[in-house]
This record gives structure tokens, sequence and C-alpha cells, in this order.
């Protein structure tokens, strides 16, 4: 079930599957695309390659969700914000390679400055033309935004709804406030034209595998580390502030202080997911920090199963395969569908495809039953 | 100024003059007022300023219509008699004519030019002034501040000495009070600019400190100086209360918009993301209702009302019945589907309507402005948003305070159990609550569509600060939901001027967000002794 007892990582079949499904894709796609010619059935190109590289992005920025919402009972309506961060973190080294390769040449200043008549490089993009200064930044901003965020409304006890609706408030403003010029952030249009990462062309094949492998990479690092949470003793303190916060509270643990470690965390994940993401699409703008984005990936965890982690991965690669498949076929039904799915999801499938799947495999083989956070939920609601 | 004027004629003279001939304008005082007005026809552009401003000084009762006629262009003169008739086609005799009507084909248009347009327009107020309506007299004594012409002085002082009515005599004695700022004598100076300190007008504040650039003698400037500072002080209060009175109008949009919110947020606990739609579809029943009446635009913001209540509301109440109810207990659920209604919604709205915003009329009694004073006006469409989302409010809080449904809505929100015992449906109670929350919304999106763009985005954009305000003042709590609509409307207003109207958003969301952290249920909590789980 959700709630894996047993210590070792990658102890169930499901992970185990995972894993190694994400592992094989990560040889052959790049096989597909590198060394199949080009005109064989088998070749894949490279706009797919930046597709699926994407998708794990998301997935990634998913699973990050997963463990606040599935494990901890944060619903976060903000987590495109820490996406968002980390990939203006990685935008504004990949702006700094540029250069003089820009339209106005200036060896300093990124293009949107130079237009803007700025004289000098603001202070805080200062370091960023250093790679891993740039990483580490993509790290630390959305974490320590998760930190402070944190620390102020796990302390106050702002919880459940009240919760959500502050962090939806929170992407706003930080949408608002990328919008402006004066930030220097390239306002509307954001960070682009990207020409390199770390001396290799962006445009080249090579480095889109690269870069696919590297999210694959960063996919699988980001899974067995969040395994290693939630099935870790912290995890199941972890499982119970999602069950019952204040009884956790009142059996002696600092609710707030696993609360703060777990949606700094899982900021963080979401920020190498962003910084991952920008190079393949090339690029990053405030259009990230919208609500709407932030509640899509609520809706990719639902759909999956939340409180699985892998269930995140599988409803991120589906629903948005669906929405590439659809906004390219029938754009005008897209929202329908996403709205239908909404609906669909929370009234049908509280647990997601993966609970689905698992309830027929249990009707073959009876195992033990266990409470789902649904029945616990209504338990609670039929008590009070 | 004066000195531009003339210097203006004087321009317009070098380049018109040439082709008029010059014969019948003499300096000779004309005697009569006829005698005048039969050298309109013929004279240059500049001699027929001089003209009008003499015309405009004698008391015959057809001067105000040949001043008028001569600003509309339809004044024709006689080419031999230079008598005057109103219109070509069926020319009327105004001055000078023996016969009843003459040859078409001898009369000349009377042309004017800017300059002699912006001279008559001062003048032909200044005829206002004998007109038996006082507030004709009024308005034409206002117009005249800082306008009137030299040569209209001795009249002016003439009517304000013969004028009755108290209010006309105060705009006539600071017309003529503007104009004496710039006589020879201190004294007269010194007296107008007393009179003229007494005025709460942008236009005197401008005057005042035109002459105190110009003014030599020191007794005067120092009258002067107290008087702008005066009137700078009072143009910063008033400046004040207009900002208030903006900022409560802001507050008054968030109230709307937000109360349907407290209803089904507050009192029923259901995260409604769709509320904003609901808002969105009200907008659009107004839409709807005037291209249904488009003879009767002035009464369909009347018809509008009831008509998105019930749209919204019978939405609202689908809404409820179809998902909400089977999510009841579990608020992120409800949350993530209410969410996916209001995509769907906006979507359907953009497949019937188009994507592109849909404009919505203002009726008449909705446009303009209460002018108060020369420096503060009141748009009517924000005074009557404000009336309007307090009569909401208070005919809400009438609902559910005093009558049997409202008892029974708050009795189901208080004990589901105990209500339900006692006797009362509460599925049916619920559905009616949900839709009251809805339809609300929907009449605030008729008020919205007054105010903003008509689109499939419009609810969108206030969904967050609907939530805001409702957490802000406190959750189940109408009344804190007024107090956190009104202050951070006010806020707002204020902060714009000295951050921009972005930075002002981004601070009071964040201020909000500091402010749950400290009082976590709200400005004004619910009391009581309980813990969740």
């Amino acid at each position: 079930m959700a709630i894996s007892s047993q210590p070792k990582l990658l102890s169930d079949a499901a992970s185990r599957w995972l894993v190694g499904t994400i592992a094989l894709v990560l040889v052959v796609v790049p096989v597909l695309n590198l060394l199949v010619p080009a005109d064989s059935a088998l070749h894949l190109s490279s706009y797919w390659v930046s597709l699926l590289g994407k998708y794990l992005c998301l997935a990634l920025l998913a699973l990050a969700l997963d463990l606040v919402w599935g494990y901890a009972g944060i619903l976060s309506l903000g987590h495109g914000a820490f996406f968002a961060l980390g990939g203006y973190a990685m935008g504004m080294y990949l702006m700094r390679q540029i250069g003089e390769r820009g339209v106005y040449g200036n060896p300093v200043l990124p293009d949107f400055m130079v237009f803007l008549d700025w004289q000098e490089l603001p202070w805080y993009w200062y370091g960023f033309d250093d790679f891993l200064f740039a990483a580490l930044m993509v790290v630390l901003v959305p974490g320590a935004l998760a930190f402070a965020f944190g620390w102020f409304a796990f302390r106050s006890r702002v919880t459940g709804v009240y919760l959500s609706i502050i962090t939806q408030a929170l992407t706003f403003a930080l949408m608002l406030a990328f919008f402006r010029n004066d930030m220097g952030f390239g306002g509307n249009n954001g960070l682009t034209d990207f020409k390199d990462i770390l001396g290799f062309s962006l445009a080249a094949e090579g480095t889109k595998s690269a870069l696919f492998v590297a999210s694959g990479v960063a996919l699988i690092g980001g899974y067995l580390l969040c395994r290693r949470v939630v099935t870790s003793r912290l995890g199941r303190v972890l499982v119970a502030v999602r069950e019952a916060e204040s009884r956790t509270r009142f059996l002696g643990y600092r609710v707030e202080h696993y609360k703060l470690f777990v949606f700094v965390l899982s900021a963080m994940l979401a920020g190498i997911a962003g910084a991952l993401y920008v190079p393949q699409v090339g690029i990053i703008n405030p259009g990230e920090f919208a609500p709407l984005v932030s509640i899509e990936i609520v809706v990719w965890v639902a759909v999956g199963g939340r409180g699985y982690l892998y269930g995140a991965i599988v409803g991120a690669l589906l629903v948005n395969y669906g929405k590439t498949w659809f906004t390219g076929a029938f754009p005008e039904i897209w929202l329908f569908l996403l709205g239908g799915l909404f609906v669909v999801s929370t009234l049908f499938l509280p647990r997601g495809v993966v609970g689905l799947l698992q309830r027929r495999r249990s009707s073959h083989q009876p195992s033990p039953p266990s409470p789902s956070p649904q029945a616990a939920a209504q338990a609670e609601e039929g008590a009070r | 100024m004066k000195l531009l004027f003339a210097l203006l004629l004087a321009l317009m003279a070098v380049g018109a003059g040439a082709a008029e001939s010059p014969d019948t304008a003499t300096d000779e005082p004309a005697a009569t007022f006829e005698a005048v007005a039969l050298g309109l026809g013929s004279a240059s552009f500049r001699e027929k300023t001089a003209l009008v401003e003499r015309l405009a000084g004698f008391a015959d009762p057809r001067v105000p219509v040949l001043l008028e006629t001569l600003l509309a262009g339809d004044l024709y003169a006689d080419a031999t008699t230079g008598a005057l008739y109103i219109g070509k086609a069926d020319p009327a005799p105004l001055v000078g004519a023996t016969e009843a009507s003459a040859p078409p084909d001898k009369l000349r248009k009377v042309i004017t030019n800017n300059s002699l347009r912006s001279a008559l327009r001062p003048l032909i107020a200044a005829t206002r002034l004998r007109d038996p309506d006082p507030e004709v007299r009024a308005r034409a004594a206002r117009t005249l501040i800082g306008e009137v012409p030299l040569a209209l002085t001795p009249t002016l002082e003439q009517v304000t000495a013969t004028e009755q009515h108290s209010e006309v005599r105060q705009a006539l004695r600071t017309a003529l009070a503007s104009v004496q700022l710039a006589d020879a004598d201190p004294g007269v100076r010194i007296a107008a600019v007393r009179e003229l300190a007494d005025n709460s007008d942008k236009q005197i504040l401008t005057l005042l400190e035109q002459r105190a650039r110009q003014e030599q003698e020191a007794d005067v400037s120092a009258a002067l100086a107290e008087a702008i500072a005066a009137l700078q002080a009072r143009e910063k209060w008033f400046a004040f209360f207009g900002d208030l009175f903006f900022g409560l109008s802001l507050g008054s949009v968030l109230l709307l918009a937000a109360v349907g919110l407290a209803i089904t947020f507050g009192v029923m606990g259901v995260i409604n993301m769709a509320h904003g739609e609901m808002i969105m579809l009200g907008a659009y029943t107004t839409y709807v209702v005037q291209l249904l009446m488009p003879e009767h635009i002035e009464l369909s913001l009347l018809v509008a009302v009831p008509a998105a209540f019930l749209v919204s509301g019978l939405v609202g109440i689908a809404i409820e019945r179809g998902v909400i109810r089977f999510l009841y207990g579990r608020p992120l659920e409800t949350l993530l589907a209410t969410f996916g209604i209001s995509l769907v919604l906006q979507q359907l709205v953009r497949t019937i309507f188009s994507p592109l915003n849909k404009s919505v009329i203002t009726p008449d009694w909705l446009s303009g402005s209460w002018q108060i004073n020369g420096m503060l006006s009141l748009t009517y469409n924000r005074l009557y948003i404000i009336l309007f989302a307090l009569a909401v409010l208070v005919t809400l809080v009438g609902l559910l305070r005093k009558t049997p449904i409202g008892l029974q809505m708050r009795a189901v929100t208080q004990n589901r159990a105990m209500a339900s015992s006692m006797g009362i449906r509460t599925g049916r109670v619920d559905a009616l609550t949900f839709g009251l929350g809805s339809g609300v919304a929907g009449i605030a999106g008729v008020a919205l569509s007054q105010l903003t763009n008509v689109g499939p985005n419009l609810g969108q954009s206030y969904i967050i600060d609907s939530f805001l305000v409702v957490v802000f003042g406190g959750v189940g709590n109408l009344f804190g939901t007024f107090v956190a609509a009104m202050s951070l409307g006010v806020v707002t207003k204020f902060a714009e001027p000295l951050v921009g109207a972005v930075l002002a958003k981004i601070l009071i969301l964040v201020f909000v967000i500091l402010f749950i952290q400290w009082r976590p249920r709200g400005l004004f909590a619910l009391k009581g002794r309980f813990v969740e789980d």
C-alpha cells in the first residue's frame, strides 16, 4: 500500500519496475536518436528527445508535490513557484553564457537589460556565470523561500485549505513581481535565446540527449530520495501528521519541524526539475508562476494517485502526454477534458490510476485491508 | 493670458485679413445693437472679435441667439445690406431684415475661425447671465471664471450688483475677482485674492499661481501666498477624500466578489474555486439581457440583477447536487473538483461567446460624475457600486438572520446531525445555501460588467482576491468580510501612488499572507474551544 514499512528502498515490485523502466528508457532513447540513422523507421527525432526530457522534469515536479501532499497532507497550490524559481536560476546562468552573441553584443548585460538601458548588472545576477554557483542557487533559492514560508506557516499552524490558499497567493504574488520589468528578470518575455550550456550548444543533438539523460537520472535520484524519506521513521510521522495533525502533536512530535523539512526538500526537488526543464524548452517566463500551472501539477498527482510516489510519476506522464496530443489534435476541447479530469478523478478515482490497478490486483489475492487517506478522513468526519 | 490672446488674434488677422473689406468697422462706438450687428457680415476676423465683444454688452434679447448661431456656423448675412439671417435653405430673419425673406443667392455665411469661436464661448456665457433660470445663470457664471474678456467687465459688475440669487451671486463674484486679479489697483487685487481664497477649485488655484509669478507688489504677493496655501491645503484634503472614496469603491467591488464566497466557503466550508466563474456568468447574463432588450438599455441592469442571480444560482445548485455533495468533509478534493468545473465553464463560455471580450453598455444614469466642487467629483458608477454592495450585504445578513431559510442554514452549519433530527432537510438546505452564494456572485458579475471587461477570464482575476478577503476577514463572518474588503480596497488605493499598482497588489498579497500567519483564523475569528483532527 501507500505507506510501506519495509526499510529497503527498492523492496517493492512497483519501485523496481519504475526505476528499471526509466533506466531502460534512458539508454534506449539516446541510442535511437544518436546511433540509429535518420532514415531508419526506428530513429527518434530530437523533438521527441526534448519532449520526453520535458515529461521527465514534470514527473520530478509531480513527485516533489506528492511528497508533501501525499505524505504530509500539505496541499501546495504554489509548487509551480519553486519550479519556476529553479528554472529562473538556470535561465540566468544560460543568459550569462550567451555573452557577446546577443543581439546587442554586450559581453556582460543580457539583451533585455541593454534594451531597458541598464548600465550595469544588478547585484543578484553576480555569480550566475559560474555553473556551480547557479546549480547551488537552483536548490537554495526555492529551498530558502520554502523555508521562510513554511517556518511562518507551520509554526502558526496554518493548515489545510488556508495553507493551500496562501500558497496560491504566494505564487500569484511572485508572478506579478516577475512580470515587472524593473525586477531584472526580463519581465513579460522572461529569459530566452539561450545558446549553450557548459560549453555545449543547446541545439546539438548530443546536448539534448545528455539533458534527457540528466533529467531521467534526476528523476530516479529524486524517487530514491523520496522513497528513503517516506520509508524512514520520519516518513511514518509525516503520515501521522497527514491523518491527524493535532493528535501527532499531542503525542510529543514537533509537527512543524517535520512539515518544514519535507516542504523544503520538496521545494528543492521542484527547483531541480525547473532547472532541467528550462534548457530543454529554451525559455522561462513569469507564466510558469501562474496559479493554473500549479494546480495542474496537483491534478497530475491526483490522476496518478497520491501517496504512492510512483503514482505521481505515472500521472504526470499520462496527463502531459494527453495534453500534448489533445492540444495538437483538438485544442478547443483540452480544457473541457482537463476540467473533466479534475472532477472525475476526485469523484471516481480517489486514489488515482495506480490505486485502481492495485485494487484490481488485490481482488485476486486478498491482502489485509489498510486504511486509505480518504477512508480515514471519512471516519474522522463521521466521528466529529 | 490676454497677451497670448492678442497675439493669436494678430496672427489670425495676418492670415485671413486680406480677403475681407475693412470698410464697415469703425472705432466710433455704435449707437445701437442693430448698427453693430449689421457690420458683422463684412468684417475681418479681428474686427468680428471686437464686434461680438461689443454686441455681448447689449441687453437686447437677440444677443444670445445671434452669438450662438454664429458659434454654430449657422449665421448668414445679406451681401449688400448686412442684414442677418439664421440658416441658408430657409433663412429666418434675425437683425435688420426689412422684408419677410431675402433672396437666398445673396446670402453669405458669416465665417468664424478658432480664435473667434473661443472668444465667443465666454461671451455666450455672459449673455446667459441674464437668463431667468438661476441654474443657467450659475453655470454661466462658473464658465466665466478666469475667462472673462476685458470688454465684459462692466457688464459683469452690473449683473453682479443686481443679482438676487445668493449662489449665482457668489459665482459671479468669483468670476469678477478672477478678472480683478489683473487690475491696475493693488487694493482691488488684494480684495480679489481674498475673495478667491474661499473657493475650492483647481482652476482658481492655477489662476492664483499664475498671478503670483507676475505679481510685483509685496502686499499682494503676501495675500496671494496665503490664499494659495489655503487652497493647496484644501486640495490635499479633497484629494484624500477622493482617494478614500475610490478605495471604498474598490473595496465594494471586492466585497461584492467575496460576499458570495463568504457564504459558500465561510458558512458551508466548501472551497468553491468556480466562484469566479459564477461572477463571470453573471456578467455574461448582463450582456445577454442587453442583447435581448436593445430598446431599453436604461432598464437592462434592473432586469439583469435578478436574471444573473437566477442563472448563477441555478448553476451553483447544479454543481452542488452534481459534484460537491459527494465531497463534503474533503475540502481539498472539493477544491480540485470545483477548479475543474471552473475550467469547463470558462471553456464553455469561450465556445459559445468567443474568447474575445464583450462590451456591456453602461446606462446613462450610471455614467458621468457628481461634481461636488472644483476639487472633488465622484463618478456615479463608483458611487452606485458602493451603495449596491452595501445593499447586497444588508439583504444577505437580513436573509440569514431573519428568515426561516436563514435559520435553517445556520442550524445546518452549526450542527448538521441535530438539524437533521429536528426535521430540516439538510440536503435541500445545502443546495439552497450554495445556490444563494453562487447567485450573489452572479449579482456581483452584473456590477463588475460595468467596471471591467466582460471576458472568459473575468472570474479568474477575482478568485484569489476573494479568497484572501474571506480568509482575512475571518471565515463564517459576513461583517469580517465587509471590514476586510473595505480595508484592503482603501489600503490598495492609498498604496498605489506610492509604489505603483502592481507592487501595491504584491504588497497586499504579502501582507495578507503574513497576517494569516499571525491570526490563522482571520480578523474576526469565530470564538470557541475546538481542535481539528
